[in-house]
């Protein structure tokens, strides 16, 4: 009973968001709006060739039909890329069924000390569909430049760490270029943005 | 908003886990955990709570889990994470410091082996006061999932 009546608040709400986005949709002559900065037609980013744990060569085109996001990162950061890896799980949850049309790519900026079995046990411990990807120092430097990321190894003590752009970019199910979001935003916000680009095929 | 609303919410939910570790003295130690890591990972980070009656700072750990801890503070240049080593950390009297994602943590190098969820990690923390007497506080941190960070608000999921 009480079910019910909260499920069809529900679809009254759902009702009442879709005609709104309707209006919305009018107003601006179509043009969806983006938690992230819409980058779409960008210059940049357009594609990379990365292996995969696996030792498989990766480029954008295996991800078809699937709504990308991807950043840069390291396993030895104890901070900014956990945080990341676990918002975009949280994003894949939040999108329900619509989260096996999500892709996430961890791309390493530490090729040195990120040998695949670390990647492979790293991003697994997030969700098992993530996937590493890794070059040669010369393949990273060049996918850096392609998506404008920047990485400078700081030395500490007997080691170092890995200053690095912490910005995701989400790609559409045809594979361009659309989205840069920022660090700052919550998974919700992502979860929002990632939908549109789904449900905008 | 939306951000410190969720960090609001981790802290109470790190208050309300047991095993706080409180010491007697100057300085208080809670929350504090270690993130899991990975076989042949080499490195994680610590977290914590500290509290100071009197206006200290926080100098150095150590822990017998690895001869390399240190403390550093991340902090991000617009898109860019940047991450340093510091020297100290300053404590005001009553004022509660947080070594949390986003902020300060203790940085654990040269992993000799795998941190795993469950495990725990003692550590000596140093602290000097303002008249340079200086005070060690022994704690054990939980090691908590590498994934941790995921679900610190969400009592739903």
């Amino acid at each position: 009973m009480h079910q019910g009546i909260s499920r069809r608040r529900a679809l009254v709400l759902t009702g009442a968001a879709i005609g709104l986005g309707l209006l919305a949709g009018c107003n601006v002559g179509g043009a969806v709006s983006f938690n992230g900065t819409d980058i779409t037609g960008a210059d940049f980013g357009r594609d990379f060739r990365l292996k995969d744990p696996s030792g498989r060569e990766r480029t954008l085109a295996d991800f078809k039909d699937k709504v990308v996001l991807l950043f840069f990162g390291f396993t030895q950061c104890p901070d900014v890329c956990p945080t990341a890896l676990a918002r975009a799980a949280e994003v894949k949850s939040l999108l329900g069924p619509d989260g096996d049309r999500l892709q996430v790519l961890f791309v390493s900026v530490d090729p040195e000390r990120d040998t695949p079995e670390v990647l492979n046990a790293y991003t697994a411990a997030f969700d098992p569909t993530f996937l590493a990807l890794y070059g040669d120092q010369q393949q990273l430097a060049e996918t850096a430049k392609e998506f404008r990321v920047i990485y400078q190894k700081v030395p500490t003590g007997d080691s170092y760490t890995i200053d690095h752009t912490s910005v995701t970019y989400a790609f559409d199910t045809h594979g361009k270029l659309r989205l840069k979001l920022s660090h700052s935003q919550s998974a919700i916000e992502y979860a929002a943005d990632v939908r549109k680009l789904l449900h905008a095929a | 908003m939306n951000h410190s609303i969720r960090i609001l919410a981790a802290a109470v939910v790190l208050a309300a886990t047991a095993g706080s570790a409180f010491a007697q003295a100057n300085v208080s130690v809670k929350d504090a955990w270690v993130r899991a890591t990975v076989p042949q990972q080499k490195a994680t980070g610590a977290f914590m709570q500290l509290q100071a009656a009197k206006d200290s700072k926080f100098v150095s750990a150590s822990s017998p889990l690895t001869p390399t801890v240190e403390v550093h503070e991340m902090a991000m240049q617009g898109d860019v994470m940047r991450m340093r080593q510091v020297q100290s950390v300053e404590l005001p009297a009553g004022k509660l410091v947080e070594l949390k994602p986003g902020g300060y943590h203790l940085m654990l190098m040269n992993l000799k082996a795998q941190v795993k969820e469950g495990d725990t990690v003692p550590f000596t923390l140093v602290f000097e006061g303002k008249d340079g007497k200086r005070e060690t506080v022994e704690i054990k941190a939980p090691v908590k999932a590498l994934n941790n960070a995921a679900k610190p608000a969400h009592a739903g999921h």
